[in-house]
């Protein structure tokens, strides 16, 4: 109840006694003009009805804990959202079915540990036609997350197999496109001048929960042609993928799926003189596992 | 966990050998015959509930316990050796005095959800206290000046996730105003066999990991059966290009959950017996760590009596929904001589908690199927906007589908959204934290949310309930703070105004004012937002008092105020009450403090 709704009633209890004209009464009528609000308040108190009545603020902290730099006070409260983590994933561990050999195995994998927006980032895929052969790429990466699809990296990247190792300087941005398509692009750059590019998109269409097909595109070209790795200049390659995968665990999952390769312009010549087909059609069965 | 209320009030006060005497039954039940009840087949009727503990005097002791919910032997945390943590009956106008002692290798903490308390006791470390070391004791000491039901809980780390939960009832000095024959607790949780800290890393590394419903190819071609295929393409690319998944509805789901009624399993079937004709009080407490329940009780109508402790004027419903860290008080009256199922489905339809009132010991009856499950639609985007032609909203870009508009009824209060129209907002000032923002979010007070509309069935809202007495302050709100629910879900991050509890400064509310907090929620997930120390008294569509909260539910593309009375001073705590939310930044510190050169209000 309000002071001034206290008030008026005070001010109807009060008239029939002013009517009694008498200086007592007067004097009592005053009197209830004072008490009456008062009387009026301590019953608002009272109501059991009335929350604003009921409700009493808590007295002042006998203790406090001090400000503190959040680092130490993540701490105490047992709670921190810089937390670093880490990721592996086997994405592609695989055989493929070659036409013109023996077929060979392939991989393809990732890692990362780091925070909610900057992340070490590790690379590698390659294959390996025998155990002594094996050739490939790894990069080695700092993942920057700039907008809310899409990260930039920058790094280093080392071939190795098919004779001496070279490194490249990479530059690179990866994400999620419209449509749930994860998308890497990164350029490279030696310290020759050569300059590097690949593409990479994939995708995840689910027939059940744990039957899913993973369509990927990469796409590699070269400025300058590295006959050791049968690399023309131009677009070199085109690798799709169509992986119809089993998740026996969200983590582990074996699939079988198809692969074509499809080596082109001076690429293609390189390896039609060397006596191979510059595009091919394989069949693979692997496993797709992480942590 | 049954208090029997009948014949009035309960006897007051244990002596001190009492209760250490019930202390040591209820670990021995657990440490024994109790693990043995759990995963007996099921329609067995678990081993008696441990007494409560009341009086104004309490020993509360925090250690590990082995556990068995699923066929494995697992490490919970408890109080007194008891998953769920004790029932705590207090009396209005006691002063109570908690001494807890941490028998744990770690820091832990107790915080009791909903009391209004001295900022000192209010149990969140490093915010109240520095935190109850490893064989260190805390003495909690405090008036009690509320009634309800409320509950207590670990503020440390997972330990909540772990076990630690309990549920408080205080005893109304007048008495209770609703007479029932029987009163019980009633409290959900979800148990993990997998670690918490593992959890939480999964959802970091894959956060799609535990949802087991996801949209397939097959979903897609039923949908092109029913709608047509214009219609089911155009549905499914506009959910695909914003990147957003329409199941996406619990974090972690009934794939790698246990869901417990009062910490017994479905198959264990805890049991509340009820005579015929009598009236039966059920104190309904969400101690999950992160779950939604949906909860009936099929063949009864339940009377809404309470709200996070708060009575409210009666309202009688088939079904509520009960966020995280929620309460409801509900009454009902079964006529019939036969067991009733006390139903409650995840959010998700993932998995359910189940339990059955029943005539005698070891009754059930039926358990209903899982509900279908559902799907976010354009109003949980925050895109349910009437006939708005114009360009099209921020994200979605050419977006048609505004069939789903009927899916939000009521649209209530459009008036009062009008009025208060969102800030201008964008991507570029929340940062790359946050994947989407709602363009049209209304109040949608009388929207049961997603799974629950036009069910059949007759499901409380915000809207249906009002509690009784009024506001606790009748001042008009000097000033607004607007903050956004945002979050990334596929790198699993979770903020206000997209800036996560480190990247924060704390929130400052000058001691003795009255201030609107208006809640916008941009993310897709339902958020329980919680604040420590002080009431939310959530506004109606015009700005009226409608209910007052401890923990307040706030729906994907909602966007809902409340009025606090900052009384209060101190520090504390304001977050998401989704644990592994809060975990991952969606915490913010509230300052109450007197304004330099200010005096008393």
């Amino acid at each position: 109840m309000t002071l001034r709704a206290a008030a008026s009633n005070a001010r109807t209890s009060a008239a029939p006694r002013r009517r009694a004209a008498s200086r007592g009464a007067r004097l009592l009528a005053m009197l209830g003009l004072i008490l009456a609000p008062m009387g009026a308040l301590a019953a608002a108190d009272d109501d059991p009805e009335s929350s604003a009545a009921e409700h009493v603020a808590p007295a002042p902290p006998a203790n406090t804990v001090p400000e503190m730099p959040y680092a130490q006070m993540a701490s105490m409260m047992d709670m921190d959202d810089t937390g670093r983590l880490g990721r592996i994933l086997v994405d592609q561990w695989e055989w493929r079915d070659e036409a013109d050999r023996r077929g060979s195995g392939v991989w393809d994998a990732e890692g990362w540990y780091g925070g909610d927006y900057d992340k070490l980032w590790v690379r590698t895929e390659g294959d390996w036609p025998s155990a002594a052969a094996a050739q490939g790429r790894a990069e080695l990466l700092w993942d920057r997350i700039v907008t809310r699809w899409w990260s930039l990296q920058g790094g280093a990247r080392y071939d190795f197999g098919g004779g001496a190792g070279k490194g490249w300087a990479a530059l690179g941005v990866q994400g999620l496109a419209p449509y749930w398509i994860n998308v890497e692009a990164t350029v490279y750059a030696d310290d020759a001048g050569s300059l590097a590019a690949r593409f990479k998109a994939e995708t995840d269409l689910r027939f059940t929960q744990r039957l899913i097909l993973q369509p990927e595109l990469e796409l590699n070209a070269y400025s300058r042609a590295d006959r050791a790795r049968e690399q023309g200049a131009g677009l070199s390659d085109v690798d799709a993928g169509l992986r119809l995968r089993y998740e026996i665990r969200r983590e582990l999952a074996p699939y079988l799926g198809l692969a074509w390769l499809r080596r082109s312009g001076a690429s293609a010549q390189l390896l039609r003189a060397a006596g191979a087909l510059p595009d091919e059609l394989q069949w693979l069965i692997g496993v797709r596992f992480w942590y | 966990m049954g208090i029997n209320a009948r014949g009035g009030a309960q006897p007051a006060r244990m002596c001190r050998r009492q209760f250490v005497q019930g202390m040591a039954g209820g670990t021995l039940l657990l440490g024994a015959g109790g693990l043995f009840a759990r995963t007996a087949a099921p329609g067995s009727t678990p081993g008696p509930m441990p007494a409560p503990l009341s009086g104004t005097q309490f020993d509360l002791s925090i250690d590990e316990l082995a556990v068995n919910y699923s066929g494995a032997q697992r490490l919970a945390t408890a109080v007194n050796g008891q998953v769920p943590a004790p029932l705590l009956r207090w009396r209005e106008g006691d002063v109570v005095t908690l001494r807890v002692t941490n028998r744990l290798r770690v820091h832990s903490s107790i915080h009791w959800h909903g009391m209004i308390v001295p900022a000192d006791m209010d149990g969140v470390p490093g915010v109240s206290f520095p935190g109850i070391a490893p064989g260190a004791t805390f003495v909690y000491r405090f008036p009690v000046t509320q009634h309800g039901t409320y509950w207590y809980h670990s503020h440390s780390r997972f330990q909540e996730q772990t076990g630690l939960y309990g549920p408080l009832v205080i005893e109304p000095r007048g008495g209770e105003r609703h007479r029932c024959e029987r009163d019980y607790t009633v409290i959900l949780s979800d148990w993990s066999d997998v670690d918490p800290e593992h959890v939480y890393a999964t959802l970091k590394r894959q956060s799609d990991y535990f949802n087991f419903h996801q949209r397939t190819v097959a979903d897609l071609h039923a949908d092109i059966a029913r709608q047509g295929a214009a219609a089911a393409g155009a549905n499914w690319a506009l959910w695909a290009r914003m990147r957003m998944d329409p199941t996406d509805l619990l974090d972690v789901s009934g794939a790698v959950y246990t869901y417990l009624m009062n910490g017994s399993t479905p198959s264990a079937n805890w049991t509340a017996l009820f005579s015929r004709g009598e009236r039966v009080r059920l104190r309904f407490i969400n101690g999950s760590s992160m779950s939604f329940f949906d909860v009936r009780i099929p063949g009864l109508t339940m009377t809404v009596i309470a709200a996070d402790g708060q009575d409210v004027e009666p309202v009688s419903v088939d079904e509520f929904r009960i966020g995280t860290a929620e309460v409801y008080d509900v009454v009902v009256a079964p006529a019939d001589d036969r067991p009733y199922t006390i139903f409650a489905q995840a959010m998700d339809r993932s998995g359910y908690a189940r339990g059955t009132l029943s005539p005698q010991p070891g009754m059930q009856a039926g358990v209903p199927p899982p509900d279908a499950r559902p799907l976010l639609s354009l109003a949980d985007m925050g895109m349910a906007m009437s006939g708005m032609p114009g360009p099209p909203a921020m994200d979605m870009a050419g977006m048609a589908g505004m069939e789903d508009m009927e899916d939000a009824p009521g649209m209530p209060g459009m008036s009062h959204d009008a009025a208060a129209a969102p800030r201008s907002r964008s991507h570029s000032h929340y940062g790359p934290g946050v994947d989407m923002l709602a363009a049209n979010p209304q109040l949608r007070l009388h929207d049961p949310g997603v799974g629950l509309r036009d069910n059949g069935r007759r499901v409380l809202t915000y809207g249906d309930l009002h509690t009784l007495g009024g506001a606790i302050d009748a001042r008009e709100p000097q000033r607004d703070m607007e903050l956004h629910l945002t979050g990334h879900m596929q790198r699993y991050l979770w903020s206000f105004d997209g800036r996560k509890f480190s990247e924060s400064r704390p929130l400052q509310f000058r001691y003795g004012e009255r201030l609107r907090i208006v809640l916008v929620n941009d993310s897709m997930m339902t958020h329980p937002i919680h604040l420590h120390g002080m009431w939310s008294e959530i506004e109606g569509a015009q700005g009226e008092f409608q209910l007052r909260k401890h923990t307040v539910t706030v729906q994907p593309g909602q966007r809902l105020s409340y009025r606090v009375s900052a009384d209060a001073l101190g520090r504390w705590a304001y977050h998401c009450h989704l644990l592994y939310h809060m975990e991952a930044g969606m915490f913010r510190e509230v300052v109450v403090a007197r304004e330099a050169g200010a005096g008393e209000p």
